[in-house]
């Protein structure tokens, strides 16, 4: 896997538009990528999962990826993290030095510690980056981000899973990453819980620009959150569809309807 | 907060109302004469067995004797199980060299090994050190390996993802993760610590608790008899208790543990 940085990150300030005035995207053609895939493939023995992925995401994006399941989409997301190499084809992830590349991957299951209290969880998000009082500061700090500050002393298992989803969010989020991963997070939380963390998953992405790449099933989440929506179908990429809507978005009008009766079309076939 | 204290001790007190009533009970029989004075000595004259020992001096020294020997076993026994378990729950090469054969010596019953340690030890103290660490070894390095095959996958890699080093990983997720097996372990051999101790000082000593319960046979002192098996059984409590109580404060994260 080759990793070249080939655009420095750019300071936040020189970026045009504040965070919260985003304009939709998909960002002006001109804005610097946060990472390209070319042909990327997978193999795993003789089963091709990923076969020529080519994606080129810009700096702050939101995008999101759909396919049915065992399509390859958390084949697809763990190589963009780092934690497996594709078969062929390469990853290049833009901005400077390797922390102002950092990637954090969110799963579907939140993966506390059990036996650490709250704050120590999100803590982990700072390991080999920052220590003692100034990591405790840190993630006190995003832990009010995400609605939990008053939970910081207590442990996981006293809480909610929406309210530990959050905190592993938190987690991924305390140093600041480049590019944040998401592996159906929101999966396994109750339908009003998953509105509520939609919710503050856009607000915390408007603050902290991130580039976010979701994996998600749910074509409605998808178009509430995305810049840009990519379906993935016999390990190629079938669509690529910008869903230029101003935000925030209301669940259920007619626009969103729209582009998630193109998705829904294109999944099954009938596009 | 006072209300649950008292709600505590209520509950502890509860446990020893059966224990209490059972003794009344016995010095009853034993009096009424039920219960003959050759089959069991009523609870005063084992009190009074414990008062006479206990001035002498013997009561204390057999005590003592008796709990270095189940404390020197069990550090030995579990420390090399305890390092077992670890190794071959953390590499495979280890596991694969070591764990069959370990797995077929736990098939034999460790006391029955008793002949060939007086035949190797006579009745040293090496013979009980080597019985108790024997029957410690197995339960700790069981729990431990299972403990530490046991701890999720999916946090492991999560400590990986966040650039935990191996030793992060280790002390911050596999060994909180094993802990309360290992605690299960832990218990069960302090249950065969005693009972090695026990058959190995009957059979093989010249002193400590087994060897004075087998004397006051040999003077048919009943009362001395029995005072040695409820002294066993009151250290076997206590070192349950210590086993508990170092759970408690370590698995505080632990569901089970949190107070209602
Ligand atoms: N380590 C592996 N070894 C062998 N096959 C694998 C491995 N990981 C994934 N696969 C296979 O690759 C395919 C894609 O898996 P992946 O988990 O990426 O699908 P997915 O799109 O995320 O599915 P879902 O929506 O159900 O999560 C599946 O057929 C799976 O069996
Ligand atoms: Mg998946």
């Amino acid at each position: 896997m080759s990793v070249i940085a080939l655009h420095p990150k750019q300071p936040q300030e020189a970026n045009g538009p504040s965070a919260t005035m985003r304009t939709p995207s998909p960002a002006s053609p001109s804005a610097p990528l946060a990472f390209s895939l070319r042909g990327i493939a997978k193999r795993f023995g003789e089963k091709t999962v990923l076969d020529g992925i080519d994606l080129d995401v810009p700096q702050g994006q939101f995008v999101a990826v759909i396919g049915k399941s065992g399509c390859g989409k958390s084949t697809l997301l763990r190589i963009l993290a780092g934690l497996d190499s594709p078969t062929s084809g390469s990853l290049t992830v833009a901005g400077g030095s390797a922390s102002e590349r950092r990637s954090r991957i969110m799963f579907q299951e939140p993966r506390l510690l059990p036996w650490a209290r709250i704050a120590r969880n999100v803590e982990i998000g700072l390991t080999g980056i920052a220590k003692g009082e100034v990591a405790r500061d840190l993630s006190l700090q995003i832990l009010k981000e995400v609605g939990l500050a008053d939970r910081a002393e207590e442990w996981p298992s006293v809480l909610s899973g929406g309210q530990k989803q959050r905190v592993a969010l938190a987690r991924a989020l305390v140093a600041h990453p480049f590019i944040l991963a998401l592996d159906e997070p929101l999966g396994a939380l109750d339908a009003l819980t998953r509105i509520e963390m939609q919710q503050l998953l856009e607000r915390i992405w408007q603050q902290q620009s991130f580039t976010a790449v979701l994996v998600t099933h749910d074509v409605t989440e998808a178009v509430a959150l995305a810049d840009r929506v990519v379906v993935i179908d016999k390990g190629r990429i079938a669509l690529d569809l910008p869903i230029p809507l101003a935000r925030p978005r209301g669940h259920g009008s007619a626009e969103t309807a729209r582009f998630e009766g193109q998705i829904l079309d294109r999944l099954f076939g009938r596009g | 907060m006072a209300k649950t204290a008292t709600n505590t001790i209520a509950r502890n007190l509860a446990g020893w109302l059966l224990p209490a009533a059972l003794i009344l009970a016995w010095e009853a029989a034993s009096r009424s004469g039920l219960i003959s004075e050759s089959v069991m000595a009523p609870p005063s004259a084992v009190l009074a067995a414990f008062i006479r020992l206990l001035a002498s001096g013997e009561l204390v020294e057999n005590i003592g004797i008796s709990t270095l020997r189940a404390l020197s076993g069990f550090a030995i026994g579990g420390a090399i199980g305890f390092a077992f378990g670890l190794a071959n729950g953390l590499s495979r090469l280890s596991r694969d060299l070591t764990d069959t054969t370990l797995q077929m010596v736990r098939n034999i019953p460790h006391l029955a090994l008793i002949p060939l340690v007086i035949l190797w030890f006579g009745i040293d103290e090496e013979a009980k050190l080597f019985l108790v660490a024997l029957g410690v070894f197995f339960p700790i390095y069981v729990n431990t390996l299972l403990g530490i095959q046991g701890v999720d996958p999916q946090l492991v890699e999560m400590g990986r993802i966040y650039g935990m080093s191996r030793r992060q990983l280790f002390f911050r997720v596999i060994l909180p993760g094993a802990l309360p097996a290992i605690f299960v372990g832990l218990r069960y051999a302090l249950g065969i610590m005693w009972l090695t101790l026990i058959v190995a000082e009957t059979i093989a000593a010249s002193s400590g608790l087994g060897y004075m319960a087998m004397q006051a046979r040999e003077f048919l002192l009943i009362d001395v008899v029995i005072l040695s098996i409820l002294i066993y059984a009151l250290l076997g409590k206590l070192a349950d208790s210590f086993a508990r109580l170092l759970e408690r404060l370590t698995l505080q994260w632990h569901p089970a543990f949190q107070p209602a």
